[in-house]
């Protein structure tokens, strides 16, 4: 998993998953998970609106 | 079949093996098409992936009165607060006043959602469809090109539950689009990416939603504060698109808070992603429909979205009772949800679209310009159409590209319509 979330920022708003390209985001009751399709594109982590999500490059 | 038969009917939950109709989200979209088509004796089962219905709200909570009282007996225990107008603020301060008519789909009532959205799936209860909560959808299940079903996961065990129509009402972050084959996904520039406090002990004029404009406090969006009474409001932010990196939209809401509101405390912290990308490709496929933020209904300029869910919830309701009668649940039979909702909803949202990318492309200048030239114009009567026609006569050089929506207008109620010809 490339993309790293932090738990204690997030607030499961479900944002990062809907502009997943790939899918790989999903948004389960109140936490988030990735799957092995993320791409590492960033837009994820970019449109967060508190930086809950980081990618590593 | 049952994957996991233990506990089956333990706790009350009496899941069935089949349903005529499965609704995916319990929030305004869903609870209405649950009520909708429960209403008509059919078999429906409504499921909600959070504990609570209604919570967390993701929500500026705003709503036009008119309009929603076209569907639903407006109830004082959802409504927070009763609003006059909107003020919207330029850039340099210059305040331009409108009244509940012309502010369009987001001024009327500032809702409490919690409420609301549990009085919505009481509704669906009450009229029959059966309610459940901690329920997620995992998947489909698809046979023969035809979505059969949906599977689901409660209390870490899962069932397979067929049925006729799976609806979509998963909101943002819906995966049953996605599940079917239907490209949902959000481009960046196209979800406005949101955060609101709920301020109390603040000096708020009750009677009034504000929106402030400037690229310095909101770039490529706007600030809100909504009256939830006296001295209490929804402060949020919607941005579209990214931010210069490292500056996040809650870094410039504190910004805003600190300066407007120092003295308020801070009750309630929300995040979320509204779609504000305009209609997408499609909305249904074999024994599917998507509605409601899953279906990228939401007003790309406003953000609202409340509305347009219970409207589209309405229509598609109706047309899956139909699907169900005739036995036909085709995506050629569920076009008919497809073009009814795009004919009026799909219309505004594409008018909204085309003023949304404008919008964001002025700087604040332009915007101080704009709301110069409604100086000596009444706007407490106009239509939102007339409020962009009134600004586009005086300044047409700057929202040339508005033009297209004017087109086949023949009139706008409150407005000097007379010289559309111009334009045409």
């Amino acid at each position: 998993m490339v993309v790293k979330v932090n738990r204690y920022k997030c607030g499961y708003c479900g944002a990062c998953v809907s502009v997943c390209p790939t899918g790989a985001i999903e948004l389960i009751e109140t936490w988030i998970v990735v799957d092995d399709t993320c791409n590492n594109c960033g837009i994820c982590s970019r449109i967060c609106p508190v930086g809950a999500l980081e990618v590593s490059t | 079949m049952f994957q996991d038969m233990s506990g089956w009917s333990a706790g009350g939950l009496n899941l069935k093996e089949r349903y005529d109709v499965v609704v995916v989200g319990a929030g305004p979209a869903g609870s209405t098409i649950a009520k909708t088509i429960a209403s008509k004796g059919l078999d429906v089962l409504l499921i909600e992936k959070r504990q609570q219905i209604g919570d967390p709200v993701r929500c500026a909570e705003g709503v036009n009165k008119e309009y929603i009282s076209n569907f639903l007996q407006p109830d004082p225990a959802w409504i927070s607060a009763e609003v006059k107008g909107s003020r919207i603020y330029a850039p340099n301060g210059k305040m331009v006043e409108m009244g509940e008519e012309l502010s369009g789909v987001e001024v009327g009532y500032v809702l409490e959602r919690k409420i609301f959205d549990r009085a919505l799936a009481m509704e669906a209860a009450r009229a029959g469809a059966q309610v459940m909560v901690k329920t997620r959808a995992t998947g489909l299940l698809i046979n023969n090109s035809y979505v059969t079903g949906v599977k689901v996961q409660y209390m870490g065990k899962n069932y397979d539950i067929q049925c006729d129509i799976v609806i979509g009402a998963d909101g943002v972050e819906s995966k049953i689009g996605r599940w079917a084959g239907i490209d949902t996904t959000i481009k960046p520039g196209g979800l406005c990416s949101c955060m609101q406090y709920l301020i109390t002990d603040i000096d708020v004029d009750p009677d009034f939603c504000e929106f402030y404009l400037g690229t310095r406090i909101a770039p490529s969006g706007y600030i809100w504060v909504f009256p939830k009474g006296k001295n209490k409001a929804n402060v949020g932010i919607g941005i579209s698109g990214f931010l210069p990196k490292n500056k996040r939209v809650v870094d410039l809401l504190d910004d805003f808070v600190k300066k407007k509101y120092p003295n308020g405390k801070i009750i309630e912290l929300i995040y979320g992603g509204v779609p504000a990308c305009g209609t997408i490709e499609r909305t249904v496929s074999n024994g599917l429909i998507l509605v409601g933020d899953a279906a990228r209904q939401s007003d790309p300029l406003t953000g609202g979205g409340i509305f347009n869910s219970i409207w589209a919830g309405d229509i598609a309701g109706k047309v899956a009772v139909k699907a169900i009668k005739r036995a036909d649940v085709s995506a050629k039979f569920l076009q008919e949800y497809e073009r009814k909702w795009r004919a009026e909803i799909g219309k505004n949202i594409d008018t909204s679209l085309i003023v949304k990318n404008r919008f964001l492309s002025l700087n604040d200048n332009d915007m101080n310009t704009l709301a110069d030239s409604l100086e000596n114009i009444d706007l407490r009567t106009a239509s939102l159409l007339g409020l962009l026609w009134s600004l586009f006569k005086t300044n047409k050089k700057l929202l040339w590209d508005l033009r297209s929506i004017f087109k086949d207008i023949k009139e706008i109620k409150g407005v000097d319509f007379d010289d559309i010809e111009s334009i045409n």
